[in-house]
């Protein structure tokens, strides 16, 4: 196994800017404060419908999680929150920019990172930065960095998986820094190095006869 | 006779199970490749993943967030009867996903395409899904249920004849690049592979080699179990690891599936099982006895078989006796 391991380090979902422009791609950082979770439900519901977003932000949390937890509400209307995995943020890049705007948020959590477009127009400007999950399937990792759940809006109308759960965290991880303030992705960083040895890879392949349309064979392109 | 009851108690102990605990199988694979990866990145996550496998044992929550599209395979031996019929059954497996969405808690995945509409019990229209085979000997049925995640990890392309070997190994690489880019199969996972039947056949075909095969299991037929070891070792060639970082770690073991499909044509379907490769299996026998395993057997000789008449000589023999 790999003997350098990556660098660790603890952040608040309200950080600093400062805190901020410490971090490297591929550090490995551990949360501590408030998240809240928004995906295309809440952002349809507040960005297109114009309603008001339930909770102060980004006094609150500058943290957005793009997650549904695996959790119901009990009978007495408490919480049972089990494992907390995210899902993939490239399909909220439409609304990405005007959520930003909204809630003031800093960190967004997710899977797989967005496009290095997405951080430059969005991300930078706001002085935000992208953290992604790990594996992806840490769930039951990131469900002990749980201390409570706070609250859950919208819940009636978006239902559970899309509703905004607002969570407290202690020691959450880990995750990975995807995105730096000037807007580096991590993966595209890796994906140049990885497509340097495809080709000798596909030698003695052979292309479908029959083509599909809008197929590229162009190896390095980024899928999102 | 089996009792509606048992067939949905038993269910629901499954759904647990699979939510929660990794198959040892596929857990024995992934530290094997832990053990050999040497990007830095790549082996933080499968270090990463080895704890949360643990955590959630220890917890008894699910090991990831996203619990899946949860679905059944129902086997039954020839001569199995089940109380109420197999429409009592069918409704034990819905509560039984019901009641275990809120029980786990699992995430109430399941959504109408179209309105969104969510029950938060991942049950709906078509879900969850039910499949069926038979064996030809035995009064038991088999549940097995998987819990396979991600929007990511499947395609499928019509090849022809003589697009040849050479075009599967294309079309099986151009697969797992897309998959693996940013991770977003997570890989590493168990790949499976459907060749031939018809455009859906073939569908299924690879979704089972992938999720009803356990790591280690090898096609009866010879020539596809060496096709089988060379694709493991050519995904872990790529260069790519978890998450899509650079590593070696991105095919725990690829599973391959045939049937025969039209003189023309070549289906082929991949399919990646990921991380959280979940499934779990009881065996209920008429006598209300219950075994659990992690090991589907859904690919038996009866399943592959390729005559006209079942020709196994020991189930011939009993069939004559009777
Ligand atoms: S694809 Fe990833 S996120 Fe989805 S269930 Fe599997 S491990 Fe979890």
């Amino acid at each position: 196994m790999a003997g350098k391991s990556p660098r660790k380090l603890r952040l608040s979902t309200n950080p600093t800017h400062e805190a901020l422009s410490e971090l490297r791609l591929g550090d490995v950082v551990y949360l501590d404060g408030t998240l809240y979770t928004a995906r295309e439900g809440v952002y349809m519901r507040a960005l297109e419908e114009k309603a008001n977003i339930p909770m102060e932000l980004p006094a609150k949390s500058a943290a957005n999680f793009h997650c549904s937890p695996a959790a119901s509400i009990n009978s007495d209307g408490s919480f049972n929150l089990g494992a907390v995995t995210a899902t993939a943020s490239f399909r909220f890049s439409k609304w990405i920019g005007d959520w930003m705007a909204a809630s003031g948020a800093k960190l967004i959590i997710g899977k797989g990172g967005m496009s290095a477009e997405d951080y430059k127009q969005h991300f930078v400007p706001n002085g935000a930065v992208y953290l992604t999950t790990v594996g992806y399937g840490t769930g039951a990792l990131l469900g002990r960095g749980v201390k409570k759940v706070v609250d859950v809006h919208w819940h009636e109308e978006l239902g559970l998986a899309q509703a905004m759960w607002v969570i407290e965290v202690e020691n959450m991880g880990p995750f990975i820094v995807e995105s730096d303030l000037k807007g580096n992705s991590l993966f595209e960083r890796e994906n140049e190095k990885i497509a340097r040895n495809l080709e000798a890879l596909y030698e003695g392949t052979k292309p479908a006869t029959l083509k599909r349309y809008g197929e590229t064979d162009d190896r390095k392109d980024e899928l999102i | 006779m089996i009792s509606t009851n048992l067939i949905q108690q038993t269910a629901e102990t499954l759904m647990e199970k699979a939510a929660i605990e990794i198959p040892q199988d596929y857990l024995e694979g992934l530290k094997g490749a832990a053990s050999k990866e040497d990007g830095d990145l790549s082996a933080f996550v499968l270090q990463a993943m080895l704890e949360n496998y643990e955590a959630a044992k220890e917890d008894r929550r699910a090991m990831c967030g996203d619990t899946g599209t949860p679905r059944w395979y129902v086997k039954m031996g020839n001569e199995a009867a089940i109380e109420g019929g197999p429409v009592a059954m069918e409704t034990a497996l819905r509560r039984a996903t019901a009641n275990a969405t809120q029980n786990v808690p699992l995430r109430p995945n399941r959504v109408h395409p179209l309105w969104r509409t969510d029950h938060n019990n991942n049950v709906g229209i078509g879900a969850p899904e039910i499949e069926y085979a038979f064996e030809p000997d035995g009064d038991w049925i088999d549940l097995t249920t998987v819990h396979k995640g991600g929007l990511f990890g499947t395609d499928y392309r019509m090849l022809f004849p003589s697009d040849g070997i050479a075009g599967i190994k294309r079309f099986y690489l151009d697969s797992l690049v897309a998959f693996g880019k940013r991770g977003l199969a997570c890989q590493p996972a168990i790949i499976g592979i459907g060749l031939g039947g018809t455009k859906d056949a073939c569908m299924v075909l690879g979704k089972r080699a992938a999720c009803l095969r356990v790591v280690g299991d090898k096609n009866p037929d010879p020539k596809i179990a060496a096709l089988e070891a060379e694709f493991t070792e050519l995904g872990n060639n790529i260069g790519m690891g978890a998450m899509g970082f650079v590593g070696s770690s991105m095919v725990i073991d690829c599973n391959i599936e045939v049937g025969y499909c039209h003189t023309g044509g070549m289906q082929m379907s991949v399919h990646a099982f990921c991380l959280s490769s979940r499934r779990a299996v009881a065996r209920i026998y008429s006598d209300g006895h219950v075994e659990y395993r992690t090991d589907p057997n859904w690919f038996t000789p009866y399943q592959r078989r390729e005559t006209v008449e079942w020709e196994d000589s020991a189930w011939l023999e009993k069939a004559h006796a009777n």
